[in-house]
């Protein structure tokens, strides 16, 4: 065993394209399949090509069950020498932006479109929680039911006994992000948001309160991985990757999750990509409660462990302002389109880079991180992962 | 019998000049039933399961099966019940004759006596007092001991203490003497069983039993109504169950009785 | 400090029952380790029998050494509560009527981490003792309760919702005229049941201990013969949509094997006692039972079965008396089935045999009527399902567990 991983080679050429968002809806009566299709259909339409040319597919969904990606490439027509189905949650347009950039680079595909939508019908969040895993079945679920809302405010209930960060810290990410929204036209929450509303909010799982939570929808995101040189051939324009990091079930020795995989494979993220935490102009955490906002602040390097809250005080979190954070109003504001919700930040980043955000532009933003963090399994959220992006030279 | 007198009889029954007296008790599940000490074997009490009841189990129709004992509730005792009948013929209740079941009857009341003492035992004195206020008794006749035990509540009915059940009915005796100096039909009462409640005591013990069904005789218990019956004179109708091998049933006991006051 | 539960009042007869729900049953096979734990009152984890990691959730290899040789066995209970929260807003219609709801996250001095239920008497950073429990579902739980009982810890709702406390609830028990039924009676009446009802069938024969049964506080007698259909469904009638308990004392032992025993009658009355007794009781009784496990602080709650722990392994000198035990044994199974969905458990409290008159050549250990008594109402406050009784009981069940083959032989003599 060796403590040094190998070496991984750069994303040299790899870029991400054609950002698309079928606009989100609280709920559908269509099923994941129809989300799916819309998004797969806006790519080909904004790209140019026909479905037949994808020969790359990579799909990450909760609700198109029983269908994997398999059963997709029948439903849709598409006939893929390279097919990925990414079950990761908020972790899963990391993760699959990752495979795709590799098999892209091995030339295994040439145009892999990258896609994640869920439905929510009036009842599937429901039955989503019910069922999540079997350790979510055996040993969460039948404690109150409260879903990823009552595990998360233990996680936070902790964070807030040992850091002692405050009710007051995790209001300003949300208000931040409620301004961030503004623009964007199809966010479920584009009410302004202050934080005396914040913190008189109805409790939900203390110390959760609703300005706190996601709102679960219907939607879509989507994106597609090629070479530099294709992107151009199609007229489209690119960002660059520099480098992408991913674990899972890091720390299983925490009692209570305080930190995420990101606090194994930040140096590597930014040794990778070349650059520096103050080089980033913009960031997009994942965003489902704001206290892992926090610990994605402290695992990648922004600020020291335990500080996030100090960190927060310290900035406006606004894209006209310092350390603009979750460019669109994140989850928090957009919604949670399940899977989807690990994508956002991703065709978000890449909206900003090639000046094309729904909502405000970030100023002269040339590099982006994005994180992603998902599945929480049974106590914690198992899959981290992120990725520094650059716009095209 | 003449064809006309039969008619003549059905009429009489029909306008109320021969009256039917009921002497069976209904048959329901808490109706006493006699007690042997628990290691034996019991006799079932009456159970009613309903088959269906114009329901999913039968949508038109209401019916039910039954379990009971030979000895349950009112009824017949076939000499082949006892030991000391055992090897006689026809002594079991499919091959009885047929005409037996219809039979005249003498009711002895001793209803005063049993008031005054449960354990009370009918005597050969105590008949033949009886005798010569009502005549002899014939051959042929059922004795019917009229205690109204009937009447009682189950538990003084069953009449059972720490040393067992305390109920009337016949000595040693007055059983031999029906039999022997009588020929009687047979020997009804209206407690649990045709002997009394401590004849286990007695020598021979359960005498009513013994020489009863050891003559051939047979037993009703369980009777009710014997008050509305004269001393002599009602004809008994007592049919049991044709089970083959029986060493009793239960029946419905009729009496049939002459409106006009002989 | 938990409030003492208060009586509760009559019921509001313009008010609409409040159905019961269950909180999700489902469990992966692996886990159901804990429900047969749950079900006894004991608190196991699975322990690698390879590297000795105590693992939680249930899994089917170990995650430090990848053992596939996962046991569950006893660990220390004790541990710390780390964080809490009361969840206000649930998906699911059982929590959403019984929100706010508290849980927590222990971490167990053994090791492993659980998200528990939390009794109000634990507070946050404090030392606890988790309890496993079976919640409505009949499905096993974990419970943190204060680390040192505390005043009428029992009447805490939460820990209430997971137990059949007899307390200000009324009970049927089924036959008086044993010793076992009378010890019964007095253990409810100490335990604070509001009604005890006591069957007794053909009152017109009198039985030893009659005076002692009436004398004792809230209980009142009541005409039932479980062998008679009509007797138990006029009870039903009658006194069902206030039975919030049953106790199931109606026996039949007979000593003897099959051959010996010369005909059915007796072994058909066994039957009759025992396996159709509990089928009238379950349907007259059940359904009104099932319908009304979420009425309230007295809701219906529990069916305890006595059965002779011979049910689960014949013992040929009552060899006809086992073999009824378990047909009643495999009847409780379904009815535990049948009556989840209600709320409503299915208690078997396996005994061996009792210092009584039917077990009069048998040899010590025995067990006391007042000990069995003890150990009802001791289930039904732990919200156990299984339990077993006395030396005998816990011999025959540890035997069972071994080899089922040599107890059969060791049994036969």
């Amino acid at each position: 065993m060796t403590s040094t991983p190998s070496r991984r080679k750069a994303y040299d050429g790899v870029v991400l394209c054609a950002p698309v968002t079928v606009p989100y809806r609280r709920y559908s009566t269509n099923s994941a399949h129809w989300w799916i299709g819309r998004a797969l259909q806006a790519l080909t339409k904004q790209a140019g090509l026909q479905p037949t040319d994808l020969d790359g597919l990579s799909v990450s969904s909760f609700t198109v069950g029983p269908d994997t990606a398999i059963g997709l490439t029948q439903h849709f027509g598409l006939t893929p020498r390279w097919l990925d189905h990414v079950p990761f949650g908020g972790a899963s347009g990391m993760v699959g932006l990752r495979r795709a950039a590799r098999a892209v680079q091995a030339g295994d595909a040439d145009i892999v479109a990258c896609v994640a939508g869920d439905t929510n019908h009036v009842d599937s969040f429901r039955k989503t929680l019910a069922t999540f895993s079997r350790f979510a079945q055996d040993a969460v679920y039948p404690y109150g039911s409260g879903g990823a809302n009552a595990s998360f405010a233990l996680i936070a209930k902790n964070y807030m006994n040992t850091y002692g960060a405050r009710r007051e810290d995790f209001g300003k990410i949300c208000v931040a992000q409620r301004d961030n929204a503004m623009g964007v036209p199809h966010a479920l929450m584009k009410k302004a948001l202050t934080l005396d509303e914040y913190m008189a909010a109805r409790p939900i799982s203390d110390p959760i309160h609703l300005f706190d939570c996601v709102m679960p929808c219907a939607g879509a995101e989507a994106f597609l991985v090629c070479s530099e040189q294709t992107a151009r051939s199609l007229g489209l324009k690119s960002v660059r990757v520099l480098s992408t990091i991913e674990r899972h079930n890091a720390f299983p020795g925490d009692p209570i999750q305080v930190r995420g995989g990101w606090a194994m494979d930040a140096g590597e993220l930014w040794s990778m990509a070349g650059v520096k935490p103050d080089d980033i102009d913009f960031v997009e955490t994942y965003d489902d409660y704001p206290v892992i906002t926090m610990m994605q602040l402290e695992d990648l390097g922004f600020c020291k462990k335990g500080e996030a809250a100090d960190f927060v005080r310290s900035h406006t979190l606004t894209n006209d302002g310092t350390f603009p954070h979750n460019t669109c109003g994140g989850q928090l504001s957009v919604g949670q389109a399940g899977a989807a919700g690990g994508y956002l930040g991703l065709v978000e980043a890449l909206r900003q880079l090639t000046d094309a955000p729904l909502g405000t532009h970030v100023p002269d933003a040339r590099i982006g991180l994005v994180s992603g963090f998902g599945m929480i399994n049974y106590d914690r959220g198992l899959a981290s992962g992120a990725a520094i992006l650059a716009r095209a030279a | 019998m003449a064809v006309a007198n039969l008619l003549a009889f059905a009429r009489a029954i029909a306008s109320g000049t021969i009256r039917v007296v009921d002497l069976t008790q209904t048959l329901t599940p808490d109706f006493p039933t006699i007690v042997l000490p628990p290691e034996f074997g019991q006799c079932a009490p009456f159970r009613l399961e309903e088959i269906s009841r114009y329901d999913e189990r039968g949508p038109a129709w209401y019916w039910n099966n039954l379990t009971v004992g030979e000895h349950t509730g009112t009824h017949f005792d076939a000499p082949i019940h006892w030991v000391s009948g055992k090897d006689l013929p026809d002594n079991a209740v499919d091959t009885i004759p047929a005409k037996n079941f219809i039979a005249p009857a003498a009711v002895i009341d001793c209803s005063r006596e049993a008031k005054a003492d449960a354990d009370f035992l009918l005597t050969v004195a105590f008949v033949k007092a009886w005798e010569k206020q009502h005549g002899k008794i014939g051959a042929g006749s059922w004795v019917l001991l009229r205690t109204d035990w009937s009447k009682k509540s189950y538990a003084d009915y069953a009449g059972l203490r720490q040393d067992g059940a305390h109920t009337p009915g016949p000595g040693p005796e007055v059983v031999e003497w029906l039999v022997e100096e009588r020929d009687v039909h047979g020997f009804g009462t209206e407690t649990i069983g045709t002997d009394a409640g401590q004849a286990q005591h007695f020598n021979p013990p359960f005498p009513a039993h013994f020489y009863m069904h050891g003559k051939g005789r047979y037993g009703l218990q369980c009777l009710t109504n014997l008050d509305l019956l004269p001393a002599k004179g009602a004809v008994i109708i007592a049919a049991p169950l044709k089970i083959k091998q029986g060493s009793g049933s239960p029946l419905r006991v009729l009496a049939l009785v002459s409106a006009e006051r002989e | 400090m938990t409030e003492p539960l208060a009586r509760p009042g009559r019921k509001d007869p313009l008010k609409k029952t409040r159905l019961p729900l269950n909180p999700q049953g489902a469990r992966s096979r692996a886990a159901h380790g804990l429900t047969a734990a749950a079900a006894e009152g004991r608190f196991v984890l699975q322990s690698c029998a390879d590297c000795s990691a105590v693992v939680y959730p249930p899994r089917d290899a170990c995650p430090v050494c990848l053992s596939p040789r996962l046991p569950y066995k006893d660990v220390d209970a004790r541990g710390v509560l780390l964080a809490e929260t009361t969840v206000r807003s649930s998906t699911d219609p059982y929590f959403r009527e019984r929100t706010p709801w508290r849980i927590g996250t222990v971490k167990l001095d053994a090791g492993p981490v659980l998200v528990a239920h939390l009794h109000g008497d634990t507070k946050e950073g404090g030392r606890v003792r988790l309890g496993l429990k079976l919640d409505k579902s009949g499905a096993p739980v974990a419970i943190a309760l204060p680390e040192q009982d505390t005043p009428h810890m029992g009447d805490d709702p939460q820990l209430r919702e997971l137990t059949c406390d007899p307390k200000f609830r009324r009970v049927l028990i089924t036959d008086g005229r044993t010793a076992v039924g009378q010890a019964m009676a007095k253990a409810f009446s100490e335990a604070g049941s509001s009604i005890i009802f006591v069957g007794i069938a053909d009152a017109w024969k009198p039985f030893p201990g009659m005076d002692a049964l009436r004398g004792i506080e809230r209980v009142e007698i009541i005409p039932l013969d479980i062998t008679d259909s009509e007797s138990v469904l006029e009870q039903a009638e009658q006194n069902g949509g206030r039975i919030d308990i049953i106790v199931n004392t109606a026996e039949h032992i007979r000593a003897g094997g099959i051959i010996e025993r010369r005909g059915i009658n007796i072994a058909r009355e066994e039957m009759d006692v025992r396996y159709f007794g509990l089928m009238r009781l379950a349907q007259a009784f059940g359904p009104g039972m099932r319908f009304r496990g979420a009425d309230g602080v007295n809701s219906a709650t529990a069916i305890v079965n006595l059965l002779s722990v011979y049910a689960l392994m014949n013992w040929p000198t009552y060899g006809a008396h086992s073999a009824a035990e378990a047909a009643c044994l495999s009847a409780t199974q379904s009815l535990r089935a049948e009556l989840r969905s209600g709320g409503v458990r299915m208690v078997n409290v396996f005994f061996g045999p009792l210092e009584t008159e039917w077990f009069q050549t048998v040899p010590p250990p025995k067990v006391a009527p007042a000990a069995l008594a003890r150990a009802v109402i001791e289930a039904l406050k732990k919200g156990l399902e299984d339990v077993f009784v006395g030396d005998v009981a816990e011999d025959i069940r540890l035997r069972l567990a071994v080899n089922p083959k040599a107890l059969e032989r060791e049994l036969a003599g």
